[in-house]
C-alpha cells in the first residue's frame, strides 16, 4: 500500500488472486434474488410441496422424504452450478468484466477456478440449508460416511458437467438468450430430466436415455448413494463423458468479449 | 525503444517514449480504440508487429497483465458489484496496489462507494475504470477515452492525476478527442484518421504544423496601406478583406506586431480592435480530417 503513484508493477500470489475472485463471485451470487430463487426457494418448495402432494408426483416406493431429497439435493447443485454459472457468465461477457479481467493479473485458468471454487461455497451452502430442512421432515438417509463421500464425489462431478455446460452456453449466445435458455434448461430438467422423480417412476423407453443426462445421472446417483449403494459406476462415467464434452466444445467456442 | 514501435491498424506507425503522455487522437471511428486494444493485446493485427514493453500483447499478455493498467471505454465492472469492492477486487489481484481508500477520495468517489455499479452515473463509472487502471501500480497505462462524459471539476481532477502518473514515471498513452485534453496533457499526440497515421509532433508543433498566424485590425475603411506594406518584414503582407477589416498575414513575429503598431502611431490611427490569432490544434485537426460530420 501506498500513495505514491510511482510504478510498482507485479501480480498477487496465485492462491490470493483465486480466493479473491472466488469470494467476489460467491458474494454477487448471493446478492442475486433471481438466482437465490432458484438456488434455494424452488428446491425448499419441491421438498415441502413434494412431501405433502402424493397424489399429484408419483415418486414411487420408500418414504417420500427419502425419495426426494437426494433428487432436491441434485436440483440445488443444477440450479447454481448450471444456471447460475450460464446467466453470470453471459452477463460477465456483455458487461466486460471477462475482458477487464482479461488485461488484468488473474489468468484465465484462475478465473475459472475462482469460478467454480464460488460455485462449490454456494453449494456447500444450499445443501446445508436443504439437508437440514429435509431432516426437520423426517429425512434419514442410509449409507454413513460411505455415502458421505459418495455425495461430494457426485456433487464435484456434477458441478464440473454442469458448469462446462454452462460456460459452453454462455461462451456462444447473447447473455439474454442465455438467461432464457438457462432458465427453460433447468424448468424442463426439474420436470423431465429425471433429476426429482426417480427414473424407475419414468416409461422403461425413456428412464435409459435420462440416465445418460447429467440431471438423470447426479440425480439417481445421489438416491442411489443416500440409500446406502455405492455411486453407480454409470452416473460417475456419464458426468465425467459430459465435463470432457463441455470444457473440450466450450474451450474451442467461448468468446471472451 | 524501450517502449517498442507499437501497433497496427493500417500500416500505422507509432512509438510511445518512456515516462511520456502520448495521446491518440481522431475522430470518432477513426481507429483509436482498435489501436489502443492491439496494445492491450485484445486484437491480433493481420501483419506487422506490436512490442509493448518489449513484450507481444496476445502471446505474452500474462506478464503485461500486472505491469498495464487498463481503462475501457466502458463496461468491465459486474452490474451488481459496488464501486469501493470493485476497486478493491482489482487491487487484490496486484502485489503492491494503491491505497484504495485514498485513490477513491482522490477521484471523489467517496460517496457512492458502496453504490452498485449499475447505479452510478456515467461520470462515476468512468472516474472508477480510470481507478482500476491504475490501482495495480503499472508501468504503463493505457486511456481509452478516460475523461468522456465527465463534468469540467471531474476532468481537471483526471488530468491531474494523468499528471501526477508520468512525473511519477509511468508511461500513459489515451486516446481522446477532445483538443483541449491534448493540450493540457500530452507531450506527445498521434492524429489518426481512417486508421492511418495523419500527424504526429508535440501538440505546439502541430499547432504551428505549416501554419501561419493573423493579426486582424478593425479601422476606418480606405486606410492606404501601401507604407505599412512596405515597412512590414519580408514575408508578411497586409490587405482590407472587407471594409474597415485589415488582415496582416504571412510571417507574423513580434517584429511584424510592431511594424504595424509604429505604423497605426505615424497614421494617428487608433484601431477598434486588434487580435493576433493563432491557429489552433483544432484548426489543424479539422484541416487534417476534414469538416464532414461522423457517421
Amino acid at each position: 500500500m501506498s500513495t505514491s503513484l510511482s510504478p510498482a508493477p507485479g501480480s498477487a500470489p496465485l492462491t490470493r488472486m483465486v480466493t479473491a475472485q472466488a469470494l467476489m463471485e460467491t458474494r454477487l451470487l448471493l446478492r442475486n434474488g433471481e438466482q437465490l430463487l432458484l438456488a434455494v426457494v424452488i428446491p425448499l418448495l419441491v421438498l415441502v410441496a413434494g412431501r405433502q402432494a402424493g397424489s399429484l408426483l408419483d415418486i414411487g416406493a420408500g418414504r417420500r422424504i427419502d425419495v426426494l431429497t437426494p433428487g432436491v439435493l441434485a436440483l440445488a447443485v443444477m440450479s447454481t452450478s448450471f444456471t447460475s454459472v450460464a446467466i453470470a457468465t453471459g452477463f460477465e461477457r456483455r458487461y466486460g468484466v471477462l475482458k477487464r479481467l482479461g488485461a488484468s493479473p488473474l489468468p484465465r485458468s484462475g478465473l475459472l477456478a475462482g469460478k467454480l471454487a464460488a460455485v462449490l461455497l454456494v453449494e456447500a451452502l444450499q445443501l446445508a440449508i436443504l439437508c437440514s430442512v429435509a431432516a426437520g421432515l423426517g429425512w434419514r438417509p442410509s449409507g454413513g460416511i460411505s455415502a458421505v463421500l459418495g455425495v461430494l464425489l457426485l456433487v464435484l462431478l456434477g458441478s464440473a458437467a454442469f458448469a462446462s455446460l454452462a460456460l459452453l452456453m454462455a461462451g456462444a449466445l447473447r447473455a439474454e438468450a442465455t438467461l432464457a435458455a438457462a432458465n427453460l434448461v433447468y424448468l424442463m430438467l426439474l420436470v423431465a430430466g429425471g433429476i426429482v422423480v426417480p427414473l424407475a417412476r419414468y416409461p422403461e423407453s425413456v428412464s435409459a436415455h435420462l440416465e445418460l443426462l447429467p440431471s438423470g445421472a447426479l440425480g439417481q446417483g445421489l438416491r442411489d448413494v443416500l440409500s446406502g449403494s455405492g455411486p453407480g459406476l454409470l452416473h460417475v462415467v456419464v458426468l465425467l463423458a459430459w465435463t470432457i464434452i463441455g470444457t473440450s466444445l466450450a474451450v474451442r467456442t467461448f468468446r471472451w468479449e | 525503444m524501450t517502449y517498442g514501435e507499437v501497433i497496427a491498424v493500417d500500416r500505422l506507425d507509432l512509438e510511445v517514449a518512456e515516462g511520456t503522455v502520448t495521446a491518440v487522437l481522431g475522430p470518432n471511428g477513426a481507429g483509436k480504440t482498435t489501436t489502443v486494444e492491439t496494445c492491450e493485446g485484445y486484437r491480433r493485427p493481420q501483419a506487422g508487429t506490436v512490442r509493448v514493453l518489449g513484450l507481444d500483447p496476445r502471446r505474452e499478455r500474462r506478464r503485461l497483465g500486472s505491469r498495464v493498467g487498463v481503462m475501457l471505454q466502458n463496461g468491465g465492472s459486474w452490474s451488481g458489484v459496488r464501486a469501493a469492492e470493485m476497486l478493491r477486487h482489482i487491487a487484490a489481484l496486484h502485489a503492491h496496489p494503491l491505497d484504495v481508500s485514498l485513490l477513491i477520495e482522490r477521484l471523489g468517489l467517496g460517496s457512492c462507494g458502496r453504490t452498485p455499479y449499475r447505479r452510478l452515473s456515467g461520470g462515476q463509472q468512468q472516474r472508477l475504470g480510470l481507478a482500476m487502471a491504475v490501482v495495480g501500480r503499472p508501468e504503463l497505462v493505457f486511456l481509452d477515452e478516460p475523461t468522456a462524459g465527465l463534468d469540467p471539476q471531474a476532468r481537471h481532477n483526471a488530468w491531474d492525476l494523468v499528471r501526477e502518473l508520468r512525473d511519477g514515471g509511468v508511461t500513459v498513452v489515451l486516446t481522446t478527442h477532445y483538443m483541449d485534453e491534448v493540450e493540457h496533457l500530452a507531450d506527445q499526440v498521434h492524429v489518426i484518421d481512417h486508421g492511418r497515421l495523419v500527424a504526429s509532433g508535440s501538440p505546439a508543433t502541430l499547432a504551428a504544423r505549416g501554419s501561419e498566424n493573423t493579426i486582424r485590425l478593425r479601422a476606418r475603411p480606405g486606410l492606404d496601406l501601401a507604407g505599412l506594406v512596405r515597412a512590414l518584414p519580408a514575408g508578411a503582407h497586409a490587405q482590407e478583406v472587407a471594409p474597415g477589416s485589415y488582415v496582416v498575414s504571412g510571417k507574423v513575429d513580434p517584429q511584424a506586431l510592431a511594424t504595424l503598431t509604429a505604423w497605426c502611431a505615424a497614421e494617428g490611427l487608433l484601431p477598434e480592435s486588434l487580435h493576433v490569432e493563432r491557429r489552433t490544434l483544432e484548426d489543424v485537426f479539422l484541416d487534417l480530417t476534414g469538416r464532414e460530420l461522423r457517421p
